[in-house]
């Protein structure tokens, strides 16, 4: 090892000459790096071994945070499987309507840019706006949702002020906000190869055998990176359900992301949090982990020979 | 895109001879669910938009009113001053939306240029750990980062959503870089047997070829900052530092306070309006901007 090192470190003048303006190139990004991430994890690591509350020094304590989080702290045990269920559910949810929605529009119709700046709308408004709409739609009252179920005589329904009901709303509304994903699964079956098509067909392949089998393999890595940074993205969800439930009814919403915020910032429990934000990094890893060692045999890399 | 056009307008000939009924079926279930679908996407906007320009006693109509007659505009006018939103709005803009965009231009510009355009050792390990930066989750690194931005007097100002801006992050390194290595090596090696630096080399030859990619950066900057909720619900305390974004949720918090309580409502769809008015005018003017952005941050590196 140490040999290796010490023969790449062996550089002639020009490699030093070009590694030196390289570094300097990136240097923003490496300051960034180090200021912002390598000692902030380092950081983090060692805060949630400690109680610490920002205004006296942090005290340690050892493994307590951890043990707390799994044995005592009573919302902890609601905030994980509410968390898992709303993006072990919305996230393949809204994966699938952006490429149901990119399917349709990349068969043969007019007006293909009309309907995409409609799909794509709601994904670039401000997600506060979201809320405040949603939250006026869907008010069990005077919301337009129940007003039409009134006038049409029937049960109005407690969208977001039902325990059992918040969830899976939510989960509705971050599929109606699904319009990046859609655009970047058009881009992609634009790329399908015509031939792959007009092969299957001369095998006497179907429309729905050349999807299963010819686009969803074509597409299939760009479905696993929607799949992952969907993952990845859901788990630190926040200001939509901070705005629209709050974590209610009955922590029904109480996400990861907004259990992690309250303890820091309206609790001061900096340790906590921390502790917190470790155990959603390894389960973040773990899960990206899982997603790629499970597909690896589904998904279908064109270009695996390269 | 031409050869496109003619294979598909080639399959359209084919199938123009043995068009059947099941054919126009086909074709009419496939609008009429695109229409379906299409109403279903924009409603909700379009009814905050409706109810910003309703009367009190069209709030509560039942069956709901699509479109209120008569359209009361001074909703408007009287939401936008119910609180400083002029305040905000310039806040949003001049202290954030802005100076996050100059920083994130060039910062990420620079990076990405030196992890693409220069050959040096250990130039891919690097970019690799670049790249696994993306998968930590904020709320890892936010406990600590808060911390050195208090001890530095920088809470309850701009500087700690700002500053980081001009210090590159990944995901834009990643797609800029992926724009840069579309262009030849050849230009910037002709360049160098010139004599020219590299700083040269980037700021005259190639920055110029890729501003399409710089608008993409700019856009999703700008567009980051106004949307962003989160970080100045962290940073910002004082009511004269708010964001648009935060004006409109303290709206929405204090509805019972606003002085026409039955106007509440439209006074929060008319802020609601103005709030995303813009980027929807961005969005409009920029489409092309946005969707080639989208799809490339998603090819494979």
């Amino acid at each position: 090892m140490t040999v290796l090192a010490l023969k790449r470190l062996r550089l002639t003048a020009s490699e030093r000459r070009r590694l030196l303006t390289g570094l300097l190139f990136i240097s923003p990004w490496l300051i960034g790096f180090l200021a912002w991430i390598v000692y902030p994890l380092l950081a983090s690591l060692y805060y949630s071994f400690t109680r610490y509350d920002l205004i006296r020094p942090p005290v340690f304590i050892g493994l307590d945070n951890y043990i707390d989080l799994f044995t005592r702290d009573p919302h902890f045990r609601v905030v994980i499987p509410n968390t898992f269920y709303y993006v072990g559910l919305g996230t393949p949810l809204s994966v699938a309507t952006a490429f149901l929605l990119a399917t349709l529009l990349n068969t043969h119709i007019h007006g293909r840019p009309v309907f995409r700046a409609i799909f794509f709308f709601p994904a670039i408004v401000p997600a506060t706006v979201i809320a405040m709409v949603w939250k006026y739609l869907l008010n069990p009252q005077f919301g337009a949702f129940n007003a039409v179920l009134r006038a049409l005589q029937w049960r109005t329904i407690p969208f977001l002020t039902s325990p059992a009901l918040a969830k899976p709303t939510l989960i509705a509304i971050g599929m109606w906000g699904s319009g990046y994903s859609m655009v970047l699964f058009l881009a992609t079956l634009q790329n399908v190869p015509r031939e792959l098509y007009e092969a299957a067909t001369v095998d006497g392949a179907n429309a729905l055998h050349r999807f299963w089998h010819v686009t969803i393999p074509f597409c299939s890595p760009v479905i696993l990176f929607t799949l992952v940074t969907g993952f990845i993205y859901g788990f630190q969800d926040f200001t939509l359900p901070w705005l629209l439930t709050g974590g209610g009814p009955n922590e029904a919403t109480e996400f990861y992301a907004l259990h992690l915020f309250r303890n820091a910032f309206r609790f001061l429990r900096m340790g906590k949090a921390s502790a917190m934000a470790w155990v959603l990094f390894v389960i973040i890893v773990v899960f990206t982990f899982i997603l790629f060692r499970s597909s690896s045999r589904l998904v279908y890399y064109a270009d695996a020979g390269e | 895109m031409s050869v496109e056009a003619s294979v598909q307008a080639g399959a359209g000939m084919r199938r123009r001879k043995k068009r059947s009924l099941a054919w126009w079926l086909l074709q009419a279930g496939k609008y009429l669910l695109l229409i379906v679908l299409s109403a279903s996407f924009i409603l909700p906007l379009y009814w905050m938009a409706m109810s910003a320009l309703k009367n009190p006693w069209q709030v509560y109509a039942i069956p709901p009113i699509w479109f209120p007659v008569p359209p009361r505009w001074s909703n408007y006018w009287e939401a936008w001053h119910v609180d400083n939103y002029n305040l905000y709005a310039l806040n949003t803009v001049l202290r954030y939306a802005i100076p996050v965009t100059i920083g994130s231009v060039l910062s990420n510009a620079v990076v990405a240029y030196g992890f693409s355009r220069i050959r040096w050792p250990g130039r891919d390990v690097l970019f690799s750990i670049c790249l696994m930066t993306m998968m930590i989750p904020w709320q890892v690194t936010m406990v600590p980062v808060f911390i050195i931005f208090k001890r530095l007097g920088w809470v309850n100002s701009y500087k700690p959503l700002v500053v980081p801006a001009y210090f590159a992050n990944a995901y834009t390194v990643f797609m800029l870089r992926q724009f840069f290595r579309t262009i030849p090596t050849e230009l910037s090696d002709a360049a160098r047997i010139d004599g020219a630096g590299e700083f040269t080399i980037m700021w005259r030859i190639i920055l110029p070829l890729v501003k399409p990619a710089l608008a993409v950066v700019a856009l999703f900057a700008f567009m980051g900052a106004w949307n962003d909720y989160m970080g100045p619900l962290i940073y910002i305390n004082s009511t004269n530092l708010y964001t648009l974004t935060m004006g409109l949720a303290r709206l929405s918090a204090s509805l019972n306070q606003v002085g026409v309580k039955d106007l509440a409502y439209p006074y929060l769809m008319a802020v609601s309006t103005i709030v995303t008015l813009p980027t929807v005018l961005l969005f409009f003017f920029a489409q092309r901007t946005f969707i080639e952005g989208i799809a490339l941050t998603g090819l494979k590196g």
